[in-house]
């Protein structure tokens, strides 16, 4: 090991400064390495690698788009996949990680705090692409350069429009709570994904965990992955989300399928998904070709685009027809609470939910 | 080996003997480092608390907590109906199929292997397109016709006996073909002496028939029982969303992170225990009977007819067989073609997409396909040579011991395979073999998690064939392995196959162990399929199930032509 070791407070710092800008405005930055531009040189080394093996939760054929967009700039360098729950990638990488395998070379996980968690491991490099270091807001990049804001989205109500009329659709998390949405809800897993584990720390903080209460005595339909509940919705085989993805209630929509997002009258959760490289990589100039391109306003704006994400670059349009960012009330991220609460999290819904 | 040969027969004799007993007992030395090694961890995990001091606090927690306790109680309800509703399917239709003139038999035969090779999370997801409650395909059918209201179904697979059902359907073929092989090997002279001393066809099947299939049917009801009590990937696609564990997802839920290996362990243990008495009953209900139905002297079994009752056991089976193949397939293949799968296959919704989606895109198809079927050839072949040997040796008592052999072999089929799984990641992770990130870790699970079934259908075909002919070979000079392979295994060539094939099928539907034990590099086709399902892509799962339904179909009627296996068509 090299460098000196991070204390946990250092990572707590870090990762706080991924959220709020104010929370670590007296503290001096120094730590992250120069931004790191795209050279001939780390093309012909990553060509030379062949392959980038990326850990992510983002919805499989999001993904994958990602993965080609990426192939057809470089040809040569192939990107393998790996898509699962952020907390299963958190398990997995652990298991393999306490192994000394190491097939990993980047990560992308929709729990912000399992990168301050491996970055407490001292499993991270410090890799600053350049649109990163020139581009993004500090409240999206890590103060050492470990890690930044690949994706944003939310966490939403949502409800199939050929089940449910407009002005009956809910408006709130209040109202899931109602008789007649009884057998009607469908709703993803916190152990499993990181998505669902972020927002149900934000709404048992914000909202108390008398809602999920309420909740679990609604026969709810309960899936895993939080891009479960946009494709329960398409198919017809619920009326309403309780929690899901808000970039597949847009691909569904734009593809014609009868879903429309609802963002509720309480607020709704922010899920920030960070990109992160690690040391041990087998491949690591792929890995820094693929971190540096997935940065990109170009890989941002198709993210958008193609993907229904949101993104932290400033030089992406918001796609027209969507609710853009600025007029959603939001609750409040903070990756530092989840990081110290996810296990309480996990076992107090297990005891709500049965599952 | 040769150079000493060359001597007198008598020489080459007793050189063949002295070679046999050290290549048993190495056998049941590498069956001991297969069970023993990860059960061991499994005891110290579960009489152990996190700091490695003894403690039983961990199976206190098991029956205080409702949290635990429910699921047990829901799986050993979950096995037992299972069992039931497997033999009372599987042995009437093994007994038309082998020993009346029920037309379209052999196609009847053939399509339940298809429900055999289906695995059962395959299964699952196809019952989920036909009768998830709202968008399942007969609910829909079912408004339809009836006109009920948008909110009224039919059928909720999300239930308990959803659940039931599904792993019936896709269990009952592990009865259906140990009775149909017992059948077809009951010799006819048998019930030809029945029938010369005057008893009628009814009186025949209840006192000679039936009996003579009887340990078949037995040992299909123990392996549907244990098959339904470790199923896995069913209940997690089924229980979970309806908000119900079994012991073996509640356990699963026990590696998330961070995960509670102990519990797990304790977990584990009430499995087998009840593995270990149901075996010690079988043994008391069969032990003291003889069942060498193949002796010297031998003849074709005889046909029963049913008249006008044919096409009326004809339809039967047609019905039960529409459950485990013909509407799941319908549903993969009509789910493999539109963009939306509860949507029917139309001109407007068709599309190839799905189909290069899961070719040309997803970038770990072809990494699971060719692991899946180097681990599938791997682990059948070494699995069937290896229960070949040990249910010799157990029929025919010939080492000291050879209970515990019997029972080493029998004992992984209670241990859920995530569980071996677990035991096998602390085997091979630290210490003198690291094979975790190795396909070879994954081969060790298959062939272990394989054994049970395997031996116990080698097992009975054994206790079929009377030692008499072995007795021949060697009075006339064979050694034990020779005559073994010359005399024994060609008598048992139908069994041999079934045993690799049934492996290979097994390693294809495996789920459970190769989750614990995947790697990205050593990713198998099921896990694949199971993250498929936890991301909701079911139009991809339908494409890599049919595409599983034809590679596997084609490993199996290759393997049942080899000449190699000495294809015969026996007159």
């Amino acid at each position: 090991m090299h460098g000196p070791r991070m204390s946990r407070r250092d990572v707590l710092i870090g990762s706080s400064a991924l959220v709020a800008g104010a929370a670590f405005s007296t503290r001096v930055l120094s730590a992250a390495p120069p931004a790191s531009a795209v050279t001939p040189d780390l093309i012909a080394a990553a060509k030379k690698e062949g392959k980038v093996v990326w850990y992510t939760s983002i919805d499989l054929k999001v993904s994958q788009e990602i993965a080609q967009r990426f192939e057809a700039k470089y040809p040569g360098v192939k990107v393998q996949v790996e898509r699962t729950g952020a907390e299963r990638i958190l398990q997995r990488i652990g298991q393999e990680y306490q192994s000394n395998i190491h097939a990993v070379d980047v990560v992308n996980s929709s729990d912000a705090s399992h990168l301050a968690y491996w970055k407490e491991q001292g499993w991270l490099a410090p890799y600053v692409p350049e649109d990163v270091a020139k581009f993004f807001p500090p409240e999206h990049k890590d103060a050492d350069g470990m890690y930044a804001s690949f994706r944003i989205f939310l966490c939403i109500i949502a409800y199939n429009t050929s089940l449910v009329k407009m002005e009956q659709a809910p408006k709130s998390f209040a109202d899931l709570l109602k008789p007649e949405w009884k057998g009607k809800i469908v709703k993803a897993h916190p152990g499993y994904s990181g998505t669902i584990l972020t927002a149900t720390f934000q709404m048992a903080r914000d909202l108390g965990w008398g809602y999920f209460e309420k909740l679990a005595q609604q026969n709810v339909l309960q899936v895993q992955s939080a891009s479960v509940p946009p494709k329960k919705l398409a198919l017809g085989e619920r009326a309403v989300q309780a929690d899901g993805v808000e970039y597949l209630i847009f691909k569904e929509k734009e593809s014609g399928q009868p879903v429309e997002p609802v963002y509720a009258s309480e607020g709704t959760p922010l899920i920030v998904g960070p990109n992160g490289i690690f040391k041990a990589a087998p491949n690591p100039n792929a890995a820094r070709l693929f971190e540096s391109y997935c940065f990109t306003a170009e890989c941002q704006q198709v993210n958008i685009d193609t993907g229904g994400l949101r993104s932290a670059h400033p030089h992406t349009k918001e796609k027209a027809g969507r609710m853009p960012l600025k007029d959603i009330k939001l609750m409040k991220d903070d990756p530092v609470g989840v990081l110290k609460s996810a296990e309480a999290i996990k076992a107090h819904y297990v005891k709500l939910f049965h599952v | 080996m040769t150079t000493l040969a060359t001597g007198a027969p008598v020489e080459r004799r007793r050189l063949g003997i002295d070679i046999s007993m050290p290549v048993l007992l190495l056998f049941a030395a590498i069956l001991c480092l297969l069970i023993v090694l990860p059960l061991s961890w499994l005891f110290y995990y579960a009489f152990t608390d996190k700091a490695g001091a003894f403690t039983v606090a961990n199976f206190h927690r098991l029956v205080t907590d409702a949290a635990y306790f429910d699921p047990l109680l829901t799986t050993f309800a979950l096995a037992i109906l299972s069992a039931v509703i497997c033999c009372a399917v599987a042995a009437p239709m093994g007994w038309l199929v082998a020993r009346t003139d029920m037309p379209l038999r052999r196609a009847v035969r053939l399509l339940v292997t298809a429900s055999f090779v289906t695995p059962p999370f395959i299964g699952a997801i196809a019952w989920e397109l036909l009768a998830a409650p709202n968008s399942g395909l007969l609910n829909q059918l079912f408004r339809d016709l009836t006109g009920a209201d948008a909110g009224s179904h039919l059928l909720n697979i999300y239930s308990f006996s959803g659940l039931v059902f599904v792993i019936s359907c896709y269990t009952f073929p592990y009865v259906f073909v140990l009775v149909a092989n017992a059948l077809d090997r009951t010799p006819g002279d048998l019930e030809d002496a029945s029938a010369i001393l005057g008893a009628g066809t009814w009186t025949t099947a209840r006192w000679v028939t039936i009996p003579l299939a009887l340990p078949a049917l037995v040992a299909g009801a123990l392996v549907a029982f244990l098959e339904a009590m470790t199923q896995f990937g069913t209940p997690a696609i089924l229980a979970m969303p309806a908000g119900f564990h079994t012991m073996t997802t509640k356990i699963w839920s026990l590696f998330e992170f961070p995960p509670k290996p102990e519990l797990a362990a304790a977990a584990s243990l009430p499995l087998l225990l009840l593995t270990v008495i149901l075996l010690r009953a079988q043994h008391m209900v069969l032990g003291r009977r003889s069942y060498a139905v193949v002796g010297g002297k031998n003849s074709e079994p005889r046909l029963v007819p049913l008249g006008a009752y044919k096409w009326l056991a004809l339809l039967a089976s047609l019905l039960v067989l529409m459950c485990p193949v013909f509407l799941p397939y319908f549903a993969l293949l009509n789910a493999s073609f539109t963009k939306i799968a509860s949507h029917l296959v139309s001109a407007d919704n068709f599309t190839l997409k799905n189909v290069q989606f899961v070719f040309n895109e997803l970038s770990e198809t072809s990494v699971a396909i060719k692991n899946t079927f180097v681990l599938g050839i791997l682990s059948a072949t070494a699995g069937t040579i290896l229960a070949v040997v040990i249910a010799y040796v157990t029929d025919r008592k010939l080492v000291p011991g050879y209970r515990v052999l019997g029972f080493l072999a029998s004992a992984p089929i209670a241990i859920p395979g995530i569980v071996l799984g677990v035991g096998l990641f602390f085997s091979y992770t630290k210490g003198p073999i690291v094979l975790y990130g190795t396909i070879w870790i994954l081969l060790i699970a298959f062939v272990t998690l394989a054994m049970p079934a395997a031996y116990q259908q080698l097992q009975s075909a054994f206790r079929s064939v009377h030692p008499e002919l072995e007795d021949a070979s060697r009075i006339l000079g064979a050694t034990r392995l020779r005559a073994l392979r010359q005399i024994t295994a060609p008598l048992l060539r139908t069994s041999v196959i079934a045993t690799w094939c049934f492996i290979f099928v097994g390693v294809v539907r495996e789920l459970s162990a190769a989750i614990m034990l995947f790697t990205s590099q050593t990713k198998v086709l099921s896990v694949l399929i199971y993250d498929l399902n936890e991301s909701g892509d079911l139009n991809a799962i339908a494409v890599l199930g049919v595409f599983m339904l034809l590679v596997t179909s084609a490993v199996v009627i290759v393997a049942n032509n080899l000449p190699a296996f000495g294809v015969r068509r026996s007159s």
